[in-house]
């Protein structure tokens, strides 16, 4: 059945602005931006749950030495695909999907540029997403490499890892035609008057994290296809004996592995400067600055990514050009801190939910950039490397960092997509058991890295214990903190009160000119910009 | 070149050179007091910060983290005393008015130079720590280190012997029926011995898949690469029994192949060589002797813990679905020259190396004669055989 929006032949409309079945054939048949986003956000809390029961099951095994829960290969599983759905289920899904609500609303644009393509990049993914969870039921279990399934430990795993590969090939295949709608949308549909440089914040991180997408995700593809040859049909890229070479693996995974930690982040970037001024009651400091500073930690992130791999053993040259080119990256960073700063700076302050996980989200990720700054410095980075130091460090910017700005996003625009308040109270509990249950997890892990104790163990030495212990009740504290999120958005969705078209006083972008509920289509005419 | 455990040396000999064997007794007690006795122990410590250094490089990457935690402090005092202040005295609800600027490009120009500066203060002492670590010329010794699934080994290049290095923890310390030891996942049956005071080169590679080789307290760590070499180097200024732990993952045990370097006076350094070159010279077996079957099973059963009880399990029943079982595996109960074969030259499937790697070069023959013997006659296994070195040897083609 078409679903071309004004498509009379689907029939059956209920109202003037509903011409497309009802149920489930609604969901998978629909190609409005709005049905899509919702899909992509139910659908990265759903994979958010799955990581995360991966992950308490990993701090329960580690809350006291020895091994009581799991073995060791599948505690290797569990923290492989921890990774694996956390990255590629949860957080990149989840920030498509806000770009899938918030791009055509906020540029003025009636639907994404290709509709249909929209749908199938949405569809391919629950399928990629069976075949990486099932992996753990066939012979010999799920991918237990790690995230980052490096060669040759990889090349030995059972078939999980072939169906880790195929996922990662259809994941990526979403991702680069969600990145081309994305990038044709704002260049193409923005609302005439909305120049580039008028376009809010959050449209450039995404225009800029799209290119990023498609500049790395065929990079990804082939590496794993290498790996899959390797495998199955006798090729020897990574593997000496053959003539290849292990740790040109890590070089290619690395070259779309780090600008892949700027796609996760860019858009929460996006998301925290729109919030900021919203609820600071001032303009974005430095709007053009900021642009610029997203562009060149985005090309910087491309020529940083050996910094993941300084102990392999490279030459001096090579640690100083990757240690300097690293540091440079701070300078971008410090300069948006420092625009947030600016824009809270003598505003008038409110601290509604959204913005609390703003303004956790920059203490926040503001220290997972200090340790970045530490991790960079080669001689420090080779004690801390593969330590609990690393993962302490990429928690606080991947889950205080794009997790914190996406629940912020998902308060400040929740009355705009459903029509309904959710439970400010309850909000603001979120936000603080949260923040408190985060730190009480992730921060002890900077000792445990300091102190020496390897990533990705599944047992310890007893003197790693009492951190340990701590970071465990910390993990479990923060998951149900994510049960009581489910509850808020369900409770504002079925009880929420009514929210008028622009709850929040200070806020300025085109979403908010139309009604709340948003209407199934929006901007049919586009909007007047001055 | 051949390695031996000390452990496999006083097993293989116990016939021939008895003895030999007391004073070897007594040596590997001694070792195993100087471990438990170590002052480095660490059990039950609390740490917050890097290890103790024990070497120049270590002390340098020690003073260098000290020095950016500190900037990095002054830094984020002063960012976000100026966002708390923000949030205390603009808000709302003490009658703010918002103000409307939103550039200025002075403060954006200031803010972007005034980082770049910093980031030279650090960039400064960072380089002149990677060049000095970078220098490994003129060591005043060389050993070759070589990670394996599960284990590493440590060949003294310049002295011709060798030895592997394997966790001692006792699997009742893993899964809970013991109490956990002082050094619980951080002792070996046999440590890297060096001396201290001397630059000592490391060469290291791996066998299988990538490890990584680390000595926090050294300032080494250094990923050890299937058929690449890498190196590095330490020089030790004190005594003591270091330890660190593999900091690459490398499959199932990778949480349980640590590293324990013990840096010895050159004095006892000296002592401690010259009995490890006699025992190694005596350790070789005499190719002729023909065995019976109880002193190869004895001997098997040290290889098989040490070597294949991690797939293959200390039962014999594998993992189902990643390792085979031994237990009734008709390979074990078959013709003993496909047995052999396959321990010598591993199991390749689709042109690709699997777990089961090639022993060929890592055991000797009497060594693949002894835990094949031990295989066919544990478990529900009784072929009765006892198989000979020289068979091994037939085969090694």
């Amino acid at each position: 059945m078409s679903s071309i929006p004004h498509d009379h032949a689907a029939g059956h409309g209920h109202d003037e602005h509903a011409h497309h079945p009802s149920g489930i054939m609604r969901w998978i048949t629909t190609t409005n931006h709005k049905d899509i986003g919702t899909l992509y956000l139910w659908f990265s809390f759903i994979m958010f749950l799955a990581g995360g029961t991966l992950a308490l099951t990993i701090r329960s095994e580690l809350f006291h030495p020895g091994m009581q829960l799991v073995d060791p290969e599948f505690f290797n599983s569990l923290t492989t695909l921890h990774g694996l759905i956390m990255i590629f289920g949860a957080i990149m899904p989840a920030a498509v999907g806000f770009a899938n609500w918030q791009v055509p609303m906020m540029i003025g644009a009636p639907d994404m540029a290709f509709a249909r393509l929209n749908n199938w990049s949405f569809w391919l993914l629950p399928f990629a997403a069976a075949l990486l969870i099932s992996s753990f039921f066939v012979p010999g279990g799920a991918a237990a490499g790690g995230w980052t399934l490096y060669a040759p430990l990889s090349v030995q795993a059972g078939m999980g890892m072939d169906m880790t590969i195929f996922a990662i090939h259809i994941m990526g295949a979403s991702s680069i035609m969600g990145s081309i709608n994305i990038i044709t949308t704002i260049l193409n549909l923005r609302a005439p008057g909305m120049t580039l440089m008028k376009m809010p914040l959050f449209v450039w991180t995404w225009l800029i994290t799209a290119y990023l997408l498609i500049a790395v995700m065929p990079v990804l593809a082939g590496t794993v296809t290498m790996l899959l040859t390797d495998r199955h049909f006798g090729t020897s890229f990574f593997n000496a004996a053959g003539g290849g070479d292990p740790v040109m693996f890590q070089h290619i995974f690395w070259f779309f592995g780090h600008p892949e930690v700027y796609i996760m982040i860019l858009p929460a970037f996006g998301i925290v400067s729109t919030i900021l001024p919203t609820f600071s009651r001032k303009p974005l400091f430095g709007y053009a600055s900021m642009v610029y500073a997203t562009a060149s930690i985005a090309i910087l992130s491309f020529l940083v990514w050996a910094h993941h791999m300084f102990t392999v053993g490279m030459p001096a040259a090579g640690q100083l050009f990757f240690m300097y080119m690293t540091m440079l990256i701070a300078v971008p960073t410090g300069v948006k801190v420092f625009n947030w700063l600016a824009t809270m700076w003598k505003g008038s302050m409110t601290f509604e939910t959204p913005m609390l996980f703003a303004i956790g989200f920059i203490f926040l990720f503001t220290m997972g950039g200090f340790t970045g700054l530490v991790l960079a410095i080669t001689p420090v980075d080779i004690q801390l490397q593969d330590t609990y130091y690393v993962v302490a460090h990429f928690h606080y910017v991947l889950v205080a960092g794009s997790l914190f700005a996406f629940f912020g996003g998902i308060y400040y625009w929740l009355p705009k997509w459903s029509g309904k308040m959710y439970d400010e109270k309850l909000g603001k509990i979120h936000f603080w058991a949260s923040m408190i249950t985060f730190n009480v997890t992730f921060f002890p892990m900077h000792f445990l890295g300091l102190a020496g104790m390897p990533r990705r163990v599944a047992d310890y030495p007893a003197q790693f214990t009492d951190w340990n212990e701590v970071a465990t009740i910390g993990a479990f504290g923060f998951g149900l903190s994510q049960i009581l999120f489910l509850y808020i958005v369900l409770k504002a969705l079925r009880f929420g009160a009514p929210a008028p078209a622009r709850p929040w006083e200070g806020a300025d972008t085109l979403e908010w000119t139309v009604p709340s509920p948003a209407p199934y289509h929006t901007f049919e005419t586009p909007p007047a910009v001055s | 070149m051949r390695r031996k455990g000390a452990r496999v040396c006083l097993s293989a000999k116990s016939n021939a050179q008895s003895g030999d064997l007391a004073a070897k007794l007594v040596l590997q007690g001694s070792a195993v007091s100087a471990l438990a006795l170590a002052p480095a122990a660490a059990h039950a410590e609390r740490q917050y910060n890097l290890q103790d250094p024990v070497t120049p490089i270590a002390t340098q990457i020690f003073d260098l983290h000290t020095y950016i935690m500190w900037i990095c402090v002054v830094i984020f005092i002063g960012v976000f005393s100026v966002m708390f202040y923000s949030i205390f005295a603009h808000r709302k609800s003490k009658g703010h008015q918002a103000a409307q600027f939103h550039e200025n490009t002075l403060v954006e120009v200031v803010w972007t130079i005034i980082p770049f500066l910093i980031l030279l203060f650090m960039a400064f002492p960072a380089t002149k720590t990677i060049l000095a670590m970078k220098d490994a010329s003129a060591p005043d010794m060389t050993i070759k280190v070589t990670g394996y699934q599960w284990k590493w080994s440590y060949d003294y290049l310049d002295h011709g012997f060798g030895f592997y290095s394997n966790l001692s923890t006792p699997y009742q310390q893993i899964y809970g029926s013991e109490a956990k030891g002082d050094h619980y996942l951080l002792e070996v049956d046999n440590p890297l011995v060096v001396p201290a005071g001397k630059k000592v080169r490391v060469l290291i590679t791996a066998n299988d898949v990538i490890h990584s080789w680390s000595v926090p307290a050294f300032g080494v760590k250094q990923d050890a690469i299937p058929g690449f070499v890498r190196d590095s180097w330490f020089k030790a200024e004190k005594p003591g029994i270091y330890r660190g732990q593999c900091s690459e993952l490398c499959g199932k045990e990778h949480g349980f192949m640590p590293i324990v370097v013990e840096v010895k006076a050159p004095d006892d350094y000296a002592k401690w060589l010259d009995e490890h070159k006699k025992q190694a010279a005596a350790a070789a077996d005499d190719p002729n002797k023909v065995w019976d079957q109880r002193e190869l099973l004895a001997r098997g059963e040290k290889i098989f813990t040490a070597n294949c009880a991690a797939c293959h399990q200390a039962n014999g029943k594998g993992v189902p679905g990643a390792f085979p079982a031994l237990d009734g595996s008709p390979v074990v109960n078959g013709p003993k020259d496909g047995q052999i074969k396959t321990v010598l030259n591993g199991v390749v499937k689709n042109g690709q190396p699997t777990a089961m790697v090639p022993w060929r070069n890592t055991l000797s023959d009497v060594d693949i004669a002894a835990v094949i013997t031990y295989t066919r006659n544990s478990w529900g296994n009784h072929t009765g055989e006892a198989i000979q070195p020289s068979e091994v040897k037939a085969d090694r083609g």
